[in-house]
């Protein structure tokens, strides 16, 4: 059969050349700034830059201070809470929300449009909403006071252990109305016929959910995951407007150590520590899973 | 980078219509904008226009360590402004040494700046190998107690003559529900009342053997544990400010709702605009009125290296404007710094400014720890400082331990 094909097979380099073409200013981007920028910040992470990149090795130096700085453990701490609580409530509440505007209640579409209201403000309009909020002195503590209950105390902004379930109050608020509508899409995109076959044989609301159509809106869950996980990994502008990271140290995220420490104390090598170290943390958990899911699948 | 178009956008609507044959405009960053300051830089832009050239207003908000990264990027990433503030010590040593500044030696030469700049520890700030690259326009000290006297009356103590009447004073004022000492959120302010109480309660030795030689055994010896005690207490006597800016904590002690203040200078110019009146509404206490000696720090104008001769020309003009004596009067009583110079006539100086002007006459001078120490050293000392102060269940013996390591290696 081969002799019918004098030039052999089509060179797979070839095929779809326009496609490839037009593709190549994005694979450039990505190779160059993606790419290229990553490599070069972990390079720069072994040198004592200060200011300005400079080339001159310390090896694990700039890790080993950042590993010992008390800032860096309390912006990890927070970053794992604020990240884990985030996921729950938001996949939850956005879920629930969702569910309860499933049941073809009146008015949806003016419940969507209040819930998803939120999104469309900044993460530093929102902080600063909240910062207002949760003003002891003009926000909640202050209104439920003035109804005569003196005692009442509530300035989580304010209370080093709890600031950072302030910030997550505001995330939430911000957030959970995106999750919302990744849901109810997903939602409505189950057949009818799996709801009348569940109801004729008698099966729960509560359990169809939980045991047929959230196993069926898998695709959905991870789109709205890799949302939810790549907001929490940059958190910054919200802790920025709402806090400044106080009290004290008690609200920093690591992207404002990196932040702070490559242009207000200019130290870039610092700096750079620190952002390679949230690479990292990134790889250990998107890697596995995307080994799993994307591995997987191809075997199968 | 918006906010840069617009700015230029409108500069060049206002300029062009009145601006003269040979103007040329310079855009001048820096990060004044509290009421007494920004009325400061309008002096300043006052005496640069008068030259015939174009003042085009940069101001940045939000305190230095917001305006410096941006002022920075735009130096480094190819887009200069005309000139920049900073606070004159170690914070553009590495722009200069990359060589994106440039050089003021023949302003200098031509302005005498080293016989008529006082201290001269100023000019030295500005000096890199021989060559003078920055234009000191006051003097900033941080060693300065405000006290409402209006609060301590109202608590029925006399207004207090040093830190430690005040330490006293403290449960009388809590009493009359008096928030004894106002301190503001931000890491720089907790930073800069840790280093005036070395000052003010250790002494100049002590302040030198750690800033200066940084010698870590004495940054964790029992007279550096002392300071931290005080600290400490301090720290209880601050607890429930619940501002965030400096001058919020200021407006505090202007209105009696907090009894004292441990600020720099500058906040002398909020109780000037407020036509408060130094010695009857309010008190100032130099040293903290034990140990009278003042840092020098301050802000110094550098001016980026400029490929464009007429904006060249333009920076000379106002590094020279600057250093002159009519602008050093005009801009110091507003701002309610220093001038740098001791031969101008300060008639106009409320008491408070004779204070201080009293003590660098009598030469009880030290350099500033921006002067001592690197941006990233300071950076650390903040971190700690802010935690300390934000957080009760941390001991002065566990942030002097930290304070210790940090010391011994700071650069």
């Amino acid at each position: 059969m081969a002799a019918h094909a004098p030039t052999g097979r089509p060179n797979q380099l070839f095929r779809n050349l326009n496609a490839k073409i037009a593709s190549i200013p994005m694979m450039l981007v990505a190779l160059v700034i993606f790419l290229g920028g990553t490599l070069w910040t972990v390079f720069y992470s072994f040198t004592n830059s200060r200011l300005l990149p400079r080339l001159n090795f310390v090896g694990l130096d700039q890790y080993e201070r950042l590993w010992a700085s008390s800032r860096w453990i309390i912006s990890i701490q927070n970053l794992a809470i604020y990240g884990i609580l985030s996921l729950i409530f938001s996949l939850v509440i956005g879920f629930m929300l969702a569910a309860l505007m499933d049941q073809k209640i009146r008015f949806e579409n003016a419940f969507r449009t209040i819930f998803l209201y939120p999104f469309a403000l900044s993460f530093i309009v929102t902080g600063l909403v909240w910062q207002w909020v949760l003003n002891p002195e003009f926000g909640i503590q202050s209104v439920i006071r003035s109804l005569g209950w003196t005692s009442f105390a509530f300035d989580p902004l304010y209370d080093p252990d709890i600031v950072i379930y302030g910030i997550l109050i505001a995330a939430l608020w911000q957030g959970t109305g995106l999750v919302m509508c990744l849901m109810l899409a997903g939602l409505r995109g189950i057949d009818e016929d799996i709801w009348k076959a569940a109801r004729v044989d008698g099966i729960p609301m509560w359990k169809t959910y939980l045991l047929i159509i959230i196993p069926m809106m898998r695709p959905v869950f991870i789109t709205t995951l890799v949302i939810i996980a790549s907001g929490i990994v940059k958190v910054y502008d919200l802790v920025v407007a709402q806090t400044s990271g106080g009290p004290g140290n008690a609200s920093e995220v690591p992207a404002k150590y990196v932040y702070d420490y490559m242009f207000q104390a200019q130290n870039l090598g610092q700096g750079f520590a620190a952002s390679t170290m949230m690479l990292l943390t990134v790889a250990i958990i998107v890697v596995p899973w995307a080994y799993l899911e994307f591995g997987g699948r191809k075997r199968g | 980078m918006n906010i840069r178009a617009m700015a230029a956008a409108f500069a060049a609507t206002v300029t062009l219509p009145f601006s003269a044959a040979h103007a040329t405009d310079l855009e001048v960053t820096h990060w004044w904008t509290s009421g007494g300051e920004a009325a400061a830089v309008g002096e300043l832009a006052k005496a640069f226009n008068a030259t015939g050239n174009k003042w085009v207003d940069g101001a940045i908000a939000g305190s230095g360590s917001t305006a410096r990264p941006i002022m920075i990027s735009r130096i480094t990433g190819g887009d200069p402004m005309g000139a920049t503030q900073f606070n004159h010590g170690r914070q553009a040593e590495e722009l200069v040494q990359e060589g994106l500044m440039r050089d003021l030696t023949a302003v200098a030469e031509k302005g005498k700046w080293k016989d008529v700049i006082k201290p001269a520890s100023l000019l030295d700030s500005c000096t890199i190998d021989g060559k003078i690259y920055c234009a000191p326009i006051n003097i900033h000290s941080w060693q300065w107690l405000w006290l409402s006297n209006e609060a301590f009356k109202k608590a029925g103590v006399d207004v207090p003559k040093n830190w430690n009447d005040l330490v006293a004073a403290a449960p009388a004022l809590k009493k009359a529900g008096i928030q004894p000492l106002a301190l503001g959120g931000q890491a720089w302010q907790a930073n800069g009342l840790f280093d005036t109480l070395t000052i003010s309660l250790g002494g100049k030795e002590l302040y030198e053997t750690v800033y200066v030689k940084k010698d870590a055994e004495t940054a964790g010896g029992p007279e550096m544990a002392k300071i931290f005690a005080a600290a400490a207490q301090a720290r209880d006597m601050a607890k429930g400010s619940n501002v965030q800016d400096w001058n919020q904590a200021t407006n505090m002690v202007l209105t009696g709702k907090a009894g004292g203040q441990i600020m720099g200078d500058w906040a002398q110019g909020e109780f000037q605009i407020a036509g408060k009146k130094a010695g009857t509404d309010y008190t100032c206490l130099p040293g903290l009125g034990l140990n009278e000696y003042l840092t020098t720090g301050g802000d110094a104008f550098y001016f980026p290296l400029l490929k464009d001769e007429e904006k060249s020309k333009a920076q000379d003009i106002l590094a020279a404007a600057i250093v002159d004596p009519k602008t050093q009067v005009a801009f110091n009583l507003k701002k309610g710094s220093l001038p740098i110079r001791s031969d101008v006539d300060l008639a106009a100086a409320n008491d408070c400014m004779k204070k201080g002007l009293e003590i660098l006459g009598k030469g009880n001078i030290i350099k500033s720890v921006d002067q001592l120490v690197s941006a990233d050293t300071q950076k650390q000392k903040e971190d700690l400082m802010s935690e300390f102060f934000a957080n009760a269940s941390i001991t002065p013996e566990a942030a002097q331990k930290r304070f210790a390591d940090i010391i011994g290696s700071a650069d």
